[in-house]
């Protein structure tokens, strides 16, 4: 059978991907710019013998998450940064009992209220911290509907497969625009829970899912345990390049950014300018060996030019997995300034001409 | 001879870690025998809660998840709606259940969620120190209001069981206490029977016990048992709300 053809917001996208996936609950909380998100889940869960409710609070959602997760569901939430932030103490909680939940945020301006605008303001709170303590989130940025609709489906493989929750980093303008979407039926893995989940004490000692331990070498050994399992999930970096070898100057960046970077890029490509795109899709693990070897093995001398819609955060990852050995400067854009595909180039041009680049 | 006492198969053998006089232990056991006596043990989830009872997987043999502070109506929410054939239980405490959850227990209640919440009220943040909490009594002194309980600084001790029994989605509403043996065995039929109220899919199900805590009120064990007569004061022991005996038998 032919795969459906569909005309499609990204966050319909993110939606019809999360069904794909195999997600069976959905609880959230309204807020702009995701609300289509758990609008189609309310109608198409209960279709599909799944749950939807609207809880009274993101605190309240993430942990409704957090007891379906424990008990074997294929579960996901979505909101937007303000609501994101109250969600991660759930978040820290759901690192440290090792269930398994996608979480969508469709960023939007910040910080406080901020506005409804597209931002990738919450970069370093998605990679860094998406709650207190020691814990990461393995985190995915589309930056098309159709990307949003397979790495959705991908993050409910993912989640389980590693038993840590997977982050969706979408944002307002990749939300809100409406492309077309080819609807491939995609070959989602699913994973045993038989061996840890919370299902009754029937035929097998009583179980105990929990984050406290008070002696500190077992909380030390835990630890150490996490991050071996954020080692692993290196097996999951993605990225996007463009690239042969002669670039003098590479655009990097993610997500909706990306999208005009890209197009920027070939732009400039096609009139001979010697000019690259890399383009992390997982953003943790962040796919800093391939941007090394990248800027290594660039002929001459190299420099990096990273487009963020903040006021810098992904740069300083981009300066770390470079060891100093290429140069990376910031191009930065808060909320409500957005460039062109032409300001780009601009800045690209600006980057060539110049050997010594004002560092910001 | 017929059997008449048995230690409880879904309790654990083990010594509480319980301050002397505390009565989490006795409602432990109750809880244990209405379980076995239901024959759900292996169908049962408990919720831990944050404060003396998150060691509540120490002793009660059932799988327990360990709830974010004051979250276990939510998290238990997410477990009913997910695995409806799961009996779901919580232990909080009123720091738990009634100020930082207080969100949470309400619209799980008001929502009908078909769980059974239990709140050891003994009117302090036990764990953490004797602090006051939402059900301090008037005038009671703790170490946060170390001058006693102002209603003009520190408001009036929160009813929960009254302000609950008012909602709809709530099947049964109760408060016991275990400080004499007659109230333990109370106690151990109102446990049952917001278990049944569960069961049989009526709603949801409130088991507020008063509880002593003798450390933090600085008392001994025996004069804080007898101390719990004073909270059924300000909180009466009774049966607010019990959908079952009024005569529903199925949701």
């Amino acid at each position: 059978m032919m795969a459906k053809k569909v005309l499609v917001k990204g966050v319909e996208a993110i939606a019809l991907g999360a069904l794909e996936g195999g997600c069976q609950c959905y609880f959230g909380y309204p807020i702009t710019p995701q609300n289509e998100i758990p609008e189609i889940m309310a109608i198409e869960l209960p279709k599909r013998g799944g749950v939807f409710l609207q809880a009274e609070s993101e605190t309240s959602a993430i942990n409704m998450v957090l007891g379906a997760s424990a008990v074997g569901a294929r579960v996901m939430t979505s909101s937007s940064s303000p609501g994101i932030s109250l969600m991660s103490e759930g978040f820290s909680y759901l690192i440290a009992l090792e269930l398994p939940c996608v979480v969508v945020n469709v960023m939007r301006g910040g910080p406080g209220l901020g506005g409804i605008e597209a931002s990738q303001g919450d970069y370093f709170q998605a990679v860094k911290a998406p709650g207190h303590g020691d814990g990461r989130f393995l985190v995915l940025a589309p930056y098309s509907c159709s990307e949003a609709y397979q790495l959705t489906a991908k993050a409910f493989e993912l989640a389980d497969k590693y038993r840590n929750p997977v982050m969706i980093l979408s944002d307002a303008i990749l939300g809100q625009m409406k492309e077309p979407l080819l609807l491939k039926s995609l070959k989602i893995k699913t994973y045993p829970k038989e061996d840890w989940a919370l299902t009754g004490a029937m035929g097998r000692p009583s179980r105990v899912i929990k984050s406290l331990f008070l002696d500190s070498k077992e909380l030390a050994e835990r630890n150490l345990r996490l991050k071996r399992k954020y080692r692993a999930m290196e097996k999951e970096i993605r990225y996007e390049a463009i690239f042969s070898g002669e670039e003098r100057v590479i655009a990097v960046a993610f997500g909706s950014i990306a999208r005009i970077c890209k197009e920027a890029v070939l732009n400039l490509r096609e009139k001979g300018y010697e000019v690259g795109f890399f383009r992390p899709i997982t953003l943790f693990p962040f796919p800093g060996k391939a941007l090394l070897n990248m800027a290594e093995r660039s002929l001459g001398k190299v420099s990096l030019v990273v487009f963020e819609l903040n006021c810098g955060q992904m740069i300083e990852d981009v300066k770390l997995s470079l060891c100093g050995r290429a140069e990376a400067i910031s191009r930065y854009y808060p909320p409500s300034i957005l460039p062109f595909p032409e300001d780009i180039e601009k800045e690209l041009k600006k980057c060539l001409k110049s050997s010594g680049f004002p560092k910001v | 001879m017929p059997e008449v006492f048995r230690f409880p198969k879904s309790l654990k053998k083990t010594l509480f870690h319980y301050c002397p006089g505390c009565h989490h232990s006795i409602i432990h056991r109750l809880l244990c025998e209405v379980i076995d006596e239901l024959g759900i043990r292996e169908r049962t989830i408990g919720l831990a809660s944050i404060g003396c009872s998150c060691f509540l997987y120490f002793y009660i043999d059932v799988d327990i998840l360990e709830a974010p502070h004051g979250r276990s109506c939510s998290v238990g929410t997410g477990i009913k709606r997910a695995r409806p054939d799961l009996v779901v239980f919580t232990y909080q405490g009123d720091g738990d259940f009634a100020a930082i959850g207080l969100g949470d227990s309400l619209h799980a209640a008001s929502r009908g969620e078909n769980i059974t919440a239990i709140m050891i009220n003994n009117t302090v943040y036990g764990m953490t120190g004797g602090q006051v909490s939402p059900t301090t009594l008037l005038f009671q002194k703790t170490t946060t209001t170390p001058y006693g309980r102002d209603p003009k600084k520190e408001g009036y001790p929160l009813k929960v069981a009254e302000i609950l029994a008012g909602f709809e989605g709530v099947a049964f509403c109760a408060r016991g206490a275990v400080n004499t043996p007659q109230r333990v065995l109370e106690a151990k039929k109102l446990l049952r029977r917001a278990f049944e109220i569960q069961l049989r899919g009526l709603g949801f199900s409130y088991l507020e016990f008063l509880s002593a805590c003798p450390i933090n009120w600085k008392m001994d064990p025996i004069s804080a048992t007898r101390y719990v007569d004073k909270l059924a004061e300000t909180f009466p022991i009774k049966v607010f709300k019990d959908q079952l005996s009024e005569g529903k038998n199925e949701a």
